[in-house]
């Protein structure tokens, strides 16, 4: 299988704190790779490093390298295309105060793209793929951040998609959204895997056995346990931590 | 049946006063501008007319009216908008977006914090030094300006500065994760949700300097002038000046002339700040969150 991403002795710190220390992680083309791991164990820095958000962050020092596609990511002087690369949905549902349409073709117009014609198609694609079609496509002109919470939250994933990522990373994109649209989303999650990359971090630990191709277990900033799922949920595990947090019996 | 205790009735009367005590506070406080403007209008009722707001000033500043003296205002008020809002606005966003949290930077907002708390007497003579001798623009609209607007750049810098710290961080990373520049964020999402605090602003400083007399009074401001200002190079009158002049200065002004100039003058500002409000209105009902 052809590595997508490759995560060389990466270290993270904000200030004197370090958050992830000497990580290694290779991430496959076309899989599903989920992360899980207790609050504060440097699941979401793993993902801001990914797509150097970390850049924006004034303490923030990062070491080692990464490579997507071969190429190490921090070479670029400018990140702005990396992150069109790279799509991120944050936990916290975030719509900007413009209208839904504008806020899905936001990352296209950005890119360049005027063409209303194409635009249209993003929109809508990504809408339907974000499983918000439906609710939205008669109030298309009117303000993003009037939506539900829930509703945000799949307008933020339309968003991430609207830039035609090569890697999605998901970070706990279910905490504002209902179960049976969670669903939804899921079987979109696995139709995309035919063309993405993706890397979801999340709490919800079902989740990561329904969807995940690998799960890794995250604590303190390393990486404890990588495998197929069905050896991570099979108890095959080589850390007797990850079985229990597995099994809730964790701390 | 439920019935509320004394201590929850209490606590209702108690609220009740609280808000009386504030809306009394509020009525206090809107009371003197109520008072300034009806008693200006009082006063000078007898000179208002057309030919008051249209005439040059004759026999001395007694008669005729204070036509150069609106034209004059007018133009400083412009030009020190058009130099200090731009400036004022780029440092701000270089403060908020991009500059460091360093000793460099902390010592900048220092420094126009002190800026904004300098004397206009003190501002004048700066002018006079910098903007009329030792860049030669001599006593001009041109220098009077430039002083107003160095008068009034901490205020734009600070308001704008809030008001782009207001916009949340996560839009900005809303930005940045779908691939917008630094720039872009800024120029798409981070300003556009700041104008009505940009306005705040500007308002501000378009009354302070239409106000303003000492700043102007070494740099560009004439007591009387035969004639209209030709170009910036030239000085001027101004309304601030001008009611400063015949109250104290000239002997035979009517009694209604100098009421009728500041309520004119006020009017004036009153005005520019309704414009700001409907538009600030209008960009609060655009984008809200």
């Amino acid at each position: 299988m052809k590595k997508k991403i490759q995560v060389k002795d990466l270290t993270v710190s904000y200030g004197q704190q370090d958050v992830i220390q000497n990580l290694n992680l290779d991430i496959y083309q076309n899989e599903v790779l989920a992360i899980i791991g207790p609050a504060n164990s440097g699941k979401s820095s793993l993902l801001r490093s990914l797509n150097r958000m970390t850049d924006f962050i004034p303490n923030a020092k990062v070491t080692g390298t990464i490579l997507l596609d071969g190429e190490n990511i921090y070479d670029d002087e400018d990140s702005t295309f990396l992150r069109r690369r790279i799509g991120m949905v944050s936990p916290l549902p975030v719509g900007l105060p413009m209208t839904i349409k504008e806020n899905v073709t936001f990352a296209p117009r950005m890119a360049g793209c005027n063409d209303e014609k194409e635009l249209d198609s993003i929109m809508e694609d990504c809408l339907k793929k974000a499983a918000l079609w439906d609710e939205v496509k008669d109030r298309l002109h009117t303000l993003a951040t009037k939506l539900s919470g829930g509703q945000q939250q799949r307008l933020t994933i339309a968003r991430a998609l609207s830039h035609h990522p090569e890697v999605l990373c998901l970070d706990e994109f279910s905490i504002a959204i209902d179960p049976v649209t969670t669903m939804k989303i899921e079987a979109v999650l696995h139709e995309l895997k035919k063309n993405l990359t993706i890397i979801m971090v999340t709490n919800v630990i079902s989740q990561a056995k329904r969807l995940g191709d690998r799960t890794a277990m995250m604590l303190n900033g390393k990486i404890l346990d990588l495998d197929v799922n069905e050896r991570i949920f099979g108890d095959q595990v080589n850390d007797s931590r990850t079985k229990d947090y597995i099994h809730g019996v964790f701390g | 049946m439920f019935r509320p205790s004394t201590f929850l009735i209490d606590k209702e009367i108690r609220q009740k006063k609280f808000a009386n005590l504030l809306s009394t506070i509020t009525f206090f406080l809107f009371l003197p501008a109520l008072i300034i403007i009806f008693w200006l209008f009082i006063k000078g009722y007898p000179a208002l007319s057309w030919s008051f707001l249209l005439d040059d000033p004759s026999s001395g500043m007694t008669k005729g009216g204070i036509f150069p003296t609106i034209v004059g205002t007018f133009w400083l008020v412009i030009i020190s908008v058009i130099v200090s809002c731009p400036l004022g606005v780029l440092a701000a966003i270089y403060l908020s977006e991009y500059a460091p949290d360093n000793k460099m930077t902390r010592l900048i907002r220092l420094a126009i914090l002190n800026l904004a708390g300098v004397p206009s007497i003190v501002h004048a003579l700066f002018g006079l030094g910098a903007f009329v001798l030792f860049m030669n623009m001599g006593t001009s609209i041109l220098a009077a300006s430039f002083t107003l607007a160095v008068m009034n750049l901490p205020v734009i810098i600070t308001s704008t500065l809030e008001s782009l710290k207001a916009v949340p961080h996560s839009f900005r990373e809303a930005a940045w994760n779908v691939g917008a520049s630094k720039l872009q964020t800024i120029r798409y999402i981070v300003l556009p949700n700041s104008y009505p605090g940009i306005l705040t602003g500007l308002v501000f400083s378009v009354g302070r300097s239409a106000g303003e007399t000492a700043a102007i009074l070494f740099t560009g401001v004439a007591f009387y002038l035969p004639f209209l200002p030709q170009s910036v190079f030239d000085q001027c009158m101004a309304l601030s000046m001008h009611l400063f002049t015949i109250s104290t200065q000239v002997v035979g002004v009517p009694e209604s002339y100098p009421f009728a100039t500041a309520l004119v003058l006020i009017m004036l500002i009153l005005s520019v700040n309704s414009v700001a409000v409907v538009l600030r209105t209008y960009f609060r009902t655009k984008r809200k969150w």
